[in-house]
């Protein structure tokens, strides 16, 4: 009876629900959701098994990410344009074994080799990142192309064999040295990770390229109308994303003693999912970089903690494929906010 | 001028005070000859404009006239296949959007080109973001948040907004005519020659439109020139010196709001009569 004479104006000015506030709130701040699944994760983990909080089993959990949680840098900036990358571990696979094999086998000092593996993520990335802005084609296929020609060109070029660290120089693999901060150990590789983190994030959230990365990912046509180069912003976050994937395979070898052409070869699901369960949007220019390294732990969590739980490790495939579709359909939920 | 006068009848709407613009110098704006095809539908079959400091051109047509199409080509959003364009008598050539606003051309334009995922202030100075002084914004290229902030709170209120309150709310959480504010304050802010409305007060109530069109006169009283696309004959009776009637791809005259009616403007339109054949009624009567 009261709704029927409720005028125009009280229907707006009625208050708000609490779901209608949460979804708000989630939308305005898209990396809460991952934050209270990961408290959410590990509290549960640690009740299964005490071990999980243990300062030993942490560490092996940050350097276990550092190498998805880096790639998934890239790949977060190449999903808010509205894009995607399937070739993100063979380009991190190529740029390493360039790099290794031209220090093992040619003789070229560290920091010329890591420069090397640099250019060779930037080349990598232009590449997608041209045929993608000059041909128009989507990143999707873009990607997938060129995943399986990085992949064929590097197992060409090493005859599909690894190259021990030991022949390596010292530089590529300082990655792996650890040193003590309190009970935890830390590798170099998980602070140039986390240097990475502060470096992009700060480029995303203060500079005017960070902020015309979203506007290209939300509207292409009302990014370019308002004067920014659509093309190159794309181009740029296709390059800069290359370079990171090559940082990732310097921790890489860290990280595995050695550089192998059979490594990373579900990099791109797993940074994709990352990237998704962190709460960036696959329909462009929504997202945080905290949420993706916030969704590369809860990966790596779960692996851990369902390990030390006993679990065997297909539940855990179960688990976190669940988490994605979850956490997609609460991108669909939180997208469809007005404030 | 912020009340909207409806007229209910056709007839002339005669301004109260008939302004004199000087049309003998050279125009702000002036194309000759714009031809621009989409492959065989032809969008402007060679249409000619002057624009001219401080006046305001409204561009009437019908669907389909080439309204859009033209004002596009004068603002770097389409680049014409054939045809001249001069601002200030110098030959330009716009190959982008950004190429007009460098040269002082503002548009808002009919999709409002916002994004909605950033903020009222981040999307009025999109492409030309004002950096933080000093070392940090040289060298770290940090953005002036605050500044921009308070520029756009401006910049809006010089609108006569009052219902916007935060410069750092995401326009997607803003009404249609809150947003259509933001588009309009960004060309007003901006805007140091022309301005280009297309169909401003579209999507706005009696009380909103009043103030876009309070813009158009304080723009146009400021100096600058404006072309207003609009669909709306009241409005274009009100603010506009003259009258460019498009159809058919291309400009079938330009008429005097004081000395042709509404429903003249309907017939040229249409094609009805043309502007000789109004003027030749108007000799026999």
């Amino acid at each position: 009876m009261t709704a029927q004479t409720l005028t125009a104006d009280a229907v707006l000015k009625r208050p708000t629900t609490p779901v209608q506030r949460l979804q708000r709130t989630l939308h305005a701040h898209p990396w809460i959701s991952p934050a209270v699944v990961l408290v959410a994760a590990y509290v549960v983990f640690s009740l299964l098994n005490e071990r999980f909080a243990q300062p030993g089993i942490q560490s092996l959990l940050i350097q276990q990410t550092a190498v998805v949680a880096a790639l998934a840098i890239g790949q977060t900036l190449i999903i808010l344009t509205a894009g995607i990358d399937l070739s993100v571990g063979a380009i991190a696979i190529l740029a390493m074994m360039v790099s290794a094999k031209a220090a093992a086998e040619n003789g070229l000092s560290g920091p010329a080799a890591l420069a090397l593996g640099l250019v060779v993520g930037a080349g990598a990335g232009l590449l997608n990142g041209v045929l993608v802005t000059r041909l128009s084609l989507p990143p999707f296929i873009v990607t997938l192309g060129t995943l399986s020609m990085f992949t064929a060109l590097t197992l060409i070029y090493t005859r599909g064999t690894s190259i021990q660290g030991s022949v390596l120089p010292d530089l590529l693999n300082w990655t792996g040295n650890s040193f003590a901060v309190g009970e935890f150990r830390i590798t170099v590789g998980v602070l140039l990770v986390l240097g990475l983190y502060a470096g992009v994030g700060y480029a995303l959230s203060q500079t005017a390229w960070g902020q015309h990365v979203y506007a290209v990912g939300d509207d292409p046509e009302a990014a370019r109308l308002s004067g920014v180069s659509a093309r190159r912003v794309l181009l740029s976050v296709y390059v800069v994303a290359g370079v990171i994937y090559a940082v990732a395979a310097w921790v890489l070898i860290g990280r595995a003693g050695a550089a192998s052409p059979n490594a990373l070869s579900d990099a791109n699901l797993a940074s994709i999912t990352a990237v998704v369960i962190g709460g960036t949007s696959l329909f462009g220019g929504r997202g945080t970089l905290i949420g993706t390294l916030l969704g590369a732990l809860i990966v790596q969590s779960f692996t851990l903690g369902l390990g030390l739980a006993r679990v065997d490790e297909h539940y855990r495939l179960l688990a976190v494929g669940a988490l994605v579709i979850l956490a997609v359909a609460a991108d669909q939920w939180i997208r469809k906010a007005r404030a | 001028m912020t009340m909207l006068s409806t007229p209910t009848e056709a007839g002339h709407m005669e301004k109260k005070n008939p302004r004199q613009i000087d049309r003998t110098g050279t125009p702000v704006l002036e194309a000759k000859g714009l031809v621009k095809t989409f492959g065989h539908v032809v969008g402007l079959a060679g249409v000619d404009l002057e624009l001219y400091a401080g006046e305001v051109l409204a561009v009437i047509g019908d669907n389909g006239a080439g309204k859009s199409t033209l004002i596009q080509c004068l603002t770097g959003a389409l680049v014409p296949d054939q045809g001249e364009l001069r601002l200030d008598g110098r030959p330009v050539a716009f190959k982008r959007p950004q190429d007009a606003r460098e040269a002082g051309i503002e548009t808002v334009y009919q999709s409002l080109a916002v994004i909605p995922a950033l903020d009222i202030a981040t999307n009025l100075f999109l492409a030309r973001e004002v950096r933080r002084r000093g070392p940090l914004g040289t060298v770290f290229r940090m953005l002036d948040k605050k500044g921009m902030r308070r520029r756009a709170e401006t910049a809006v209120r010089e609108l006569g907004v009052q219902t916007i309150q935060n410069m750092g709310q995401a326009v997607e959480t803003l009404s249609g005519g809150q947003r259509q504010a933001v588009a309009v304050a960004r060309a007003a802010a901006f805007g140091s020659r022309v301005v280009v409305l297309d169909e401003p007060t579209a999507a706005l109530g009696v009380k909103e439109s009043g103030q876009v069109l309070g813009t158009i006169e304080r723009l146009r009283d400021a100096g600058l020139a404006v072309i207003l696309i609009s669909h709306n004959m009241p409005h274009v009776w009100q603010v506009a010196d003259r009258i460019h009637v498009q159809r058919l791809g291309r400009g079938a005259g330009v008429l005097d709001p004081r000395m042709h009616t509404m429903p003249e403007g309907v017939t040229v339109m249409t094609g009805a009569a043309t502007i000789d054949e109004l003027a030749g009624v108007r000799a026999d009567a």
